[in-house]
């Protein structure tokens, strides 16, 4: 019943204006200065396990022209789907290589790189942008990046990822221009990671 | 939710307008845009432009990179050829004014968000500002290969002898490299881009630079960026090292050296003098006491 599903439907900004274009700033900002931790506030409640920081990036960025794909976890509850469809009209895609964006609840069970769209030489944006819900963000610790964006290192410690992901994210960079780009999430913080950002490996420094 | 609550949230006061004048749909498009270009400088990443209530040439691209960044604490400053009062850089200023409700500034030093057209001011830029740049032909290959297939091609290959057989040719020519605006730099190591077409004197300015760099061409529909510290050399060869143009007076209403200069003819007699082409920088200079000889 339509007063059923008003009732049970999450709010979306109360400011769509002004909300989206804050959230949208402090993507920009983190991902111009990859491994700094930007303050991302968010007054949305969404239906679990989407993450309030998760759909405040999903409404501020995503539309019917960028195809959305979903981990297990938020496929799992519908009321995710129903969510970004009402209030974005996103359309919601079953295999990763579609999606523009991917909202990733739990990302230590993030797919391989490879299954995003990496784009293509002549078009390296038509690539996937990875936004990922961890438990633990960090730029005291972790392993450190360099490039664009980046005075000297910055550091970025993020969690839970997979075990193998400085080697994903290490081939991820080697085939710049093309690759994902992503961006972390924690409750109140964000914090953004382009291909661009090199991993600075520990024999790699003295280099001379 | 009461819709009206929205509403009222979104148009300010009696212009009738969007925040911003963009729609909301509009600048999710460009802002997507903006975030595939900072996270591969120096690429042109095609956008949707729109028609905008100026002509081509007169800011489209960078009016709306800065409807799409624009946030209602910002300051905005908008400067044409480095001054802040002439025809395009107010009427830009007033458009915001209208629609946006922001505060603007002449001070670089205040400003969160300054467009730019064909200068970068002065005094140094800062982390947390913004720098957009009018572009119109984002293109640094395009006198050389007209088709879009094949220059796409070439930044695909990461082919840019072309470009270096241009500046080669200068050199045969003139004996130095004679292209003096719009010249060509290299970010990242990896993008051979058209800084848009500021003096070369501004190019050094744009490396390792704190503050977040956009560039927006509206009729060519690209966006591209340089991310703050990112590395940006101007092309040269070992033996034709680039160099910026020097002039042989300083300013002659602040007294400045090491800035750039505009030439202003006085009179019909040959008069003529030579000012600061970024007027904040001059006026800032002579409201610390600094002279120079017409003052």
């Amino acid at each position: 019943m339509p007063h059923d599903l008003a009732r049970q439907l999450a709010h979306g900004f109360a400011d769509p204006v002004h909300e989206g274009q804050a959230v949208f700033r402090a993507a920009m900002e983190a991902l111009s200065r990859p491994g700094r931790i930007r303050p991302l506030p968010t007054g949305l409640r969404p239906p679990a396990p989407l993450t309030p920081e998760l759909a405040a990036l999903a409404l501020a960025l995503v539309d019917a022209d960028t195809p959305v794909w979903l981990d297990a976890p938020l496929r799992a509850e519908p009321a995710v789907a129903g969510f970004l469809r009402f209030h974005t009209g996103a359309p919601i895609v079953a295999s990763p290589e579609q999606a523009a964006f991917a909202l990733i609840a739990d990302p230590a069970r993030c797919p391989a790189f490879t299954e995003f769209a990496q784009g293509t030489p002549a078009y390296p944006d038509a690539s996937a942008t990875l936004v990922l819900a961890v438990e633990t963000l960090s730029d005291e610790s972790g392993p450190a990046f360099t490039g664009p964006g980046i005075r000297g290192t910055e550091r970025l410690d993020a969690g839970p990822l997979p075990a193998d992901w400085a080697s994903r994210w290490a081939a991820n960079h080697a085939g710049f221009p093309l690759g994902i780009d992503c961006l972390f999430v924690a409750p109140g913080r964000l914090a953004g990671l382009p291909r661009s950002a090199r991993p600075v490996t520990p024999e790699a420094t003295p280099c001379t | 939710m009461n819709p009206q609550v929205q509403i009222q949230g979104t148009v300010p006061a009696g212009t009738g307008y969007n925040f911003a004048y963009l729609d909301e749909g509009t600048k999710r498009m460009i802002r997507r845009a903006i975030l595939k270009a900072i996270a591969i400088p120096g690429y042109q990443v095609p956008f949707a432009a729109r028609e905008m209530p100026m002509p081509y040439g007169w800011g489209t691209g960078g009016v709306q990179v800065t409807a799409a960044i624009l946030g209602a604490s910002d300051v905005l400053k908008v400067i044409d050829q480095g001054a802040d009062d002439t025809t395009n850089a107010v009427s830009i200023r007033r458009f915001f004014t209208a629609t946006a409700g922001i505060a603007t500034t002449t001070r670089t030093a205040e400003a969160t968000v300054i467009q730019t057209r064909h200068r970068i001011p002065e005094a140094p830029l800062a982390e947390g500002q913004v720098l957009v740049y009018q572009v119109p032909i984002p293109e640094p290959l395009r006198f050389l290969e007209p088709r879009e297939t094949e220059t796409r091609q070439l930044h695909a290959l990461a082919e840019y002898g072309l470009m270096h057989v241009k500046l080669y040719e200068d050199i045969a020519r003139h004996g130095h490299i004679a292209t003096t605006y719009a010249y060509p730099v290299e970010v990242a190591g990896r993008y051979v881009m058209d800084p848009s077409p500021t003096p070369k004197f501004d190019n050094p300015k744009m490396d390792d630079c704190p503050a977040l760099q956009l560039f927006g061409a509206g009729r060519e529909k690209r966006i591209y960026a340089i991310p703050p510290y990112t590395r940006v050399r101007s092309l040269d060869f070992e033996d034709h090292p680039f160099r910026v143009q020097s002039f042989d007076r300083p300013c002659a209403l602040c007294g400045a050296e090491d800035v750039y200069l505009d030439e202003v003819v006085l009179d019909d007699a040959g008069g003529r003098m030579f000012v600061c082409s970024d007027t904040d920088h001059c006026e800032s200079r002579r409201a610390d006491g600094h002279m120079g000889e017409a003052a």
